[in-house]
């Protein structure tokens, strides 16, 4: 049994795709079966993330409408043996993203042997961020402490009470967790930016996760390698915690304290 | 936070962020569950009323509520002090 997991947050540029790349290359270091699908359709950007912009031959939209087998498309990551990408189509049209053509293509990946499915959803709330979210078993939403980022969550939230399968079916709901991204706890300790506990008291939900702000990140995208595998980025040690606590581990957070500085930064500020 | 910091003017911008968000977040939840047409209903009511009264457009409040299991439409319109000569 498959378990999907849509990463996703409304507002645009807040880490949904580096995340959702770090996420999957997380679970299949630990031996999952892990797929990660573009659902950006039109503009794909996982596979420049994931670094296999060269090896797209077959899409999503290709699987959907029947150009090619599901295998063919999956691109096979060439550092972890058990984590494959379906990118997403560059076609300009939105309407070749079928609600019907999406649950075979799940049903068809679970049906390989993958355990977990991460969907990588497009910002907005439009057509391809709901087909992202519709047949999630879970929701990782990406959030900024920042007021729009923080808003556009909530707006998302609703949708997953309600514009979602396990929503319709009433048993239980898709599982939400927040994870926030680019947290500066030098801004926070000073005032200049919300907290932990702040995004989490004003969306009432737990926290997966928390990703400090990092140049490391930049330098991933710009490599085309997921920042998880930078094991000596903070960002990575960070990644690595969410994705233990999304199979079921209880982790104190890391990262949400202002590193100590020595006595001469702390005396004059920095 | 440093010594010089004591001297420099801080307002938290955060604790606004926060009350901020908690009042558009709040609202917005509970303008979720409503259905559609209320924004709608809201202006063609105004309208008829202004046929024959000449209030204000935030005079006019609806709020669908629930009360011992049914939905409630619970409108209020507050009339000016002096009517409109007829």
């Amino acid at each position: 049994m498959a378990e999907i997991i849509v990463v996703t947050s409304g507002k645009g540029g807040v880490g949904k795709t580096t995340t959702s790349a770090s996420i999957a290359c997380g679970l299949a270091q630990r031996g999952k079966r892990v797929a990660v699908v573009d659902f950006d359709i039109g503009l794909r950007n996982l596979d420049l993330i994931m670094g296999c912009e060269r090896r797209v031959v077959y899409d999503f939209v290709n699987v959907i409408q029947g150009d090619c087998g599901l295998k063919q498309a999956l691109i096979k990551d060439k550092r972890v043996d058990t984590l494959y990408v379906l990118a997403a189509s560059q076609t300009r049209d939105k309407d070749a993203l079928t609600s019907e053509g999406v649950r075979r293509v799940l049903d068809e990946l679970a049906a390989e042997g993958f355990e977990y499915i991460v969907c990588d959803s497009p910002a907005g709330i439009e057509k391809g961020a709901h087909l992202a979210m519709y047949f999630a078993d879970r929701a990782v939403v990406v959030v900024n402490p920042e007021v729009s980022s923080v808003r556009d969550s909530d707006r998302i939230l609703g949708l997953l009470a309600s514009k979602t399968l396990r929503a319709e079916q009433g048993n239980g709901g898709v599982k939400e967790h927040l994870l926030l991204t680019r947290y500066n706890p030098r801004r926070v300790a000073s005032g200049e930016m919300m907290s932990v506990d702040d995004v989490k008291e004003i969306l009432g939900l737990d926290v997966i996760g928390v990703v400090p702000e990092s140049p490391d990140v930049l330098s991933a995208s710009n490599a085309g390698a997921p920042v998880i595998l930078n094991v000596e980025s903070d960002a990575s040690r960070a990644y690595e915690d969410a994705v233990a606590r999304l199979l079921g581990e209880t982790l104190p957070l890391r990262f949400v304290e202002e590193p100590k500085r020595s006595f001469f930064a702390r005396m004059f500020g920095g | 936070m440093g010594l010089l910091a004591l001297f420099r003017k801080t307002s938290s911008t955060a604790s606004v962020a926060k009350e901020r968000l908690r009042i558009i977040v709040a609202q917005e939840r509970s303008a979720r569950g409503s259905p559609d047409f209320l924004p709608l209903l809201r202006r063609e009511l105004l309208e008829v009323i202004h046929k024959y009264v000449n209030v204000d457009p935030s005079a006019v409040q609806i709020n669908l509520g629930h009360e011992d299991g049914h939905e409630v439409l619970e409108l209020s319109v507050s009339l000016p002090e002096a009517p409109r000569g007829r």
